[in-house]
């Protein structure tokens, strides 16, 4: 088992590098950067110095003469020090923006997947047991309805109805206007309102395929033979499905769900964008946009590793969970 | 799958009887049927297949039915309070010359001064030689300047204008007017000739009127527009009365607009716009009734006159009617139209994306899959970078990067395109070659290995056709994923942009708050549409997952 962890994290690291190679490569070669705007702005100002000149210098200021293998091993070097510079765009260390947003987007995600767990796993198991009932139906379409929804009118759709015709939250921010005027207690509050509509849009676009997810696993156990040797056996239904059936289904459901723990630091990039919360999604698309390097790179770079590091444990869970499972 | 057809049924033209244990008794279905079969039975899969066929309909027929262009710009003559006019009292003294290099700028100059304190004259060094001026108070509004006893000009505040079609007035006539202005004299004779002053202060001789005085301004704001003597005593009257409205009726134009009625629906016919060529705007039709709204200008210094015009505006955020069903968008463009059009973008980048998402997947996978060993691991692990590579960041960064070329938008979505299929084939590649390891195990490759059949043939022709249920209801659920990607890249503004529509810019539009809250018809009938096309793609793919794979029973 430790074997296993060890070499999956090895293959993990190659694969890292690699990544942050293209992406860092990506950045590198597009065909107008932030310095190439920020030169052509400071050229255009009275009496400057001539863009090839800016060009020059701020390349020279920002470490982005070198060629793109030298700058990527540059990068890297720092990087592992988990030193990943300063953000052009936010001009604080990236370190620091991170600590300043991640959290925000954290208590999101950990709310929302609590509410998706504590909803999606009984209606999925309900649709499972009541396979073809008009309860299945049913639920077997709000779930792909679900999945279907697009983040930007789910949330267009939510403004609509909650913040312009009821008027119970605001439209954008994580703040509201007196804010500052209001007690520590009141300051809560006002934060939690305004994190209503950001969380009830991330729990129903991400419900649907936990949903589905346990729908399917049930349905595979239910169709087990050990399921129809208890019910041969004459147990009350209620005992298989609670006694028998659930608990085989909880194998892959907590692989899934153990796997995506790490998720919930990734940030939800569309929402944090249309409700205008300084969350790390919509951090990082800001400086995405404006095309900040460094703050980039540490996202995509975070971005992967959270990626493989989900992989992993839920490989990892799958054979703890499962005893049957050998892994190799 | 494939040796199923073996037991395809025999047709034979006559129905022998056969015995009871017979097998050709039993009717057999071919794989295809009974999929078809099966798909049929699932009544949501069917619900979603018909909303796709609709989908299409609307998308790509819809577009050649509707009467109306992709990017056709539409107008609506609208009534406009348009600035017209400042109106104000001159206060200022204006000079007239005489003898214009004895009078120039700078002895007006000194003659406003000599005005301000009182002085009666004054001396001022023109060309080398003092000269001196002597200044002569007619009235309090209006001096006459002398120089060695001749007239050389006159400071004035009451303006004398010309009526239409005379050229040009005389300063002898001005002086001579505005003195009998001031002077409130009822004629006066200017080399000869006799003329009468009236009370509103026109002047005219024998052959009519040629002139008037008056102490206001009337200004025209508009390039091109003059107006008539009648129009401003009319405008002084209405402004002297402390009225805020009043109505005109311009008598040279009342003929005019009896013989060019305007065409009753101008709103329909809107040119075609392309990005560099705007459509001309047609001249506002000037009727010769209009009314004005006077009111006083900020400083307080006059008032300004507002005509309020029909003029020909773009169609913007018109509401559902019976010409545009789902009313106009921020542009000026039928709704119902760009949706068509933009179902056409949204589709078509799906389809080709998923296209060239399976090929590669197909092609890497089929290889790693056949051969195993070290270009399996190669492959694979090429796989695992793909995976990792965050795509949406990806895309939002290559999205402003494009941003910030103004790239064609054209070759922008060609892109797009080349983009979203290169970073999406890693799934495929992994679930065709997982499909390929267990199948290449059996029999029948042995079989065509020992037939001698040659590789490609082998992967190709004999593996991946084995692949190609789990392919197709593959693709048909990534085919929902692709358009919210794309959806979602066009809503931020990286993705299809103006003048091609896609579903998502179009829903783009209620980032403007006042569209999220007024104009429902702008982005939720493409929301809808977005939601149902990708549902049904979804639901198309469950049936058809079941449908292929009786055993798992949905």
């Amino acid at each position: 088992m430790r074997k296993y962890i060890i070499k999956r994290i090895l293959i993990s690291v190659v694969i890292l590098f690699f990544v942050s190679f293209i992406i860092y490569t990506l950045m590198r070669c597009l065909p107008t950067s932030y310095i190439e705007n920020m030169a052509r702005q400071k050229s255009m100002q009275p009496g400057s110095k001539s863009f090839e000149e800016w060009m020059a210098q701020l390349a020279r200021d920002y470490g982005m003469n070198t060629g793109i293998v030298a700058g990527f091993f540059t990068w890297l070097k720092n990087a592992v020090q988990l030193n990943f510079g300063q953000s052009w765009f936010y001009t604080v260390d990236v370190v620091q923006k991170f600590n300043e947003t991640i959290w925000i987007s954290f208590t999101m995600g950990a709310i929302a997947f609590f509410f998706e767990i504590i909803i999606a796993i009984p209606l999925g198991i309900l649709a499972a047991t009541k396979q073809y009932s008009k309860t299945d139906y049913i639920i077997s379409v709000i779930a792909l309805a679900g999945i279907s929804l697009p983040t930007f009118f789910l949330t267009s759709l939510l403004k609509l109805i909650f913040s312009v015709k009821l008027g119970w939250f605001d439209l954008f921010g994580l703040v509201g206007r007196n804010y500052l005027q209001l007690s520590a207690w009141g300051q809560f509050l006002d934060k939690a309102n305004h994190l209503i509509l950001p969380i009830l849009t991330l729990i129903i676009i991400s419900i649907g395929s936990l949903m589905r997810y346990t729908r399917t696993n049930m349905l595979e156990v239910l169709n087990a033979d050990y399921i129809r040797t208890a019910r041969a056996k004459g147990l009350s239904e209620r005992k298989v499905i609670y006694h028998h059936a659930f608990r085989n289904t909880l194998i892959p459901l907590v692989t899934i769900i153990g796997g995506s723990l790490p998720g919930l630091f990734s940030g939800a990039l569309f929402t944090e964008t249309v409700f205008a919360i300084d969350g790390i999604g919509y951090t990082s698309y800001q400086a995405m946009v404006a095309g900040d390097i460094p703050f980039s790179m540490f996202y995509m770079a975070f971005l992967a590793v959270l990626t493989l590091l989900g992989n992993l444990i839920a490989d990892v869970l799958y054979a703890v969970v499962d005893p049957r499972v050998r892994i190799a | 799958m494939d040796e199923k057809k073996v037991n395809a049924p025999v047709e034979t033209p006559e129905k022998p009887q056969y015995s009871l244990n017979d097998d050709r008794r039993v009717k057999v279905l071919s794989p295809g049927m009974l999929v078809a079969k099966r798909f049929i039975r699932n009544r949501l899969a069917v619900t979603g297949l018909s909303v796709l066929i609709f989908m299409f309909l609307f998308s790509f027929v819809g577009g050649i039915i509707s009467p109306y262009g992709e990017d056709q710009l539409f107008y609506k003559t609208d009534m406009l309070n348009r600035e017209f006019a400042n109106f104000s009292e001159n206060t200022e003294f204006r000079y007239a010359a005489r003898d214009s290099k004895l009078f120039s700028s700078p002895v007006q100059a000194q003659v406003r001064l000599a005005i301000s304190n009182g002085a009666s004259g004054f001396t001022y060094k023109v060309s080398g030689a003092d000269v001196t001026y002597a200044m002569q108070q007619d009235s309090e509004d209006l001096y006459s300047v002398y120089s060695g006893g001749e007239l050389v000009g006159i400071a004035y505040k009451d303006i004398v204008t010309a009526s239409d079609g005379v050229t040009k007035l005389s300063f002898d006539f001005i002086y001579a007017a505005l003195k009998a202005y001031v002077a409130e004299e009822e004629t006066f004779t200017v080399d000869g000739v006799t003329y009468t002053l009236d009370e509103t202060g026109g002047i005219s001789s024998d052959a009519g009127e040629i002139a008037y005085v008056s102490r206001y301004v009337v200004q025209a704001i508009l390039p091109d527009v003059v107006f008539s003597r009648d129009f401003k005593v009319k405008l002084i009257a209405a402004i002297q009365n402390g009225e805020t409205t009043f109505t005109y009726t311009d008598a040279s134009l009342v003929a005019d607009e009896e013989s060019t009625e305007p065409d009753g629906d101008e709103g329909e016919t809107g040119g075609i716009a392309t990005d560099d060529e705007m459509p001309e705007q047609p001249q506002a039709p000037v009727s010769a009734t209009a009314e004005y709204t006077i009111e006083r200008s900020q400083n307080h210094a006059g008032w300004i006159i507002r005509q309020k015009q029909s003029s020909h505006l773009y169609d913007k955020y018109s509401f559902p009617s019976a010409a545009h069903w789902l009313g106009t968008d921020g542009h000026g463009m039928d709704m119902l139209t760009r949706l068509m059009y933009g179902g056409r973008v949204s589709l078509m980048i799906g389809f080709i994306v998923v296209i060239m998402e399976t090929v590669l997947g197909v092609i890497f996978g089929g290889i790693a899959g056949y051969f195993g060993g070290w270009v399996d691991n190669l492959i694979m692990r090429l796989v695992d970078i793909f995976y990792c590579i965050p795509s949406y960041p990806v895309l939002i960064i290559l999205g402003a990067a494009m941003d910030n070329q103004r790239l064609d938008p054209k070759l922008r979505m060609i892109y797009l395109m080349l983009i979203l299929g290169f970073l999406g084939w890693a799934g495929i590649a992994r679930l065709v070659r997982g499909q390929i390891l267990s199948l290449r195990e059996q029999e029948f490759m042995t079989a065509t290995e020992a037939c001698g059949i040659s590789v490609s043939h082998r992967i190709f022709k004999h593996l991946v056709p084995n692949v190609i249920p789990q392919l197709i209801v593959n693709c048909t659920m990534s085919l929902g994923s692709v358009i919210i990607t794309e959806a979602s890249l066009s809503f931020l503004g990286l993705g299809v942009k103006f003048p091609f529509a896609s579903w998502g810019n179009i829903i783009n539009d209620v980032n403007n708050i006042h569209v999220l809250t007024t104009y429902w018809f702008i982005w939720i009938p493409a929301g809808v549409l977005l939601l149902l096309t990708v549902l049904a793609f979804n639901l198309v793919g469950d049936g058809l997952r079941d449908a292929f794979d009786p055993k798992m029973k949905r």
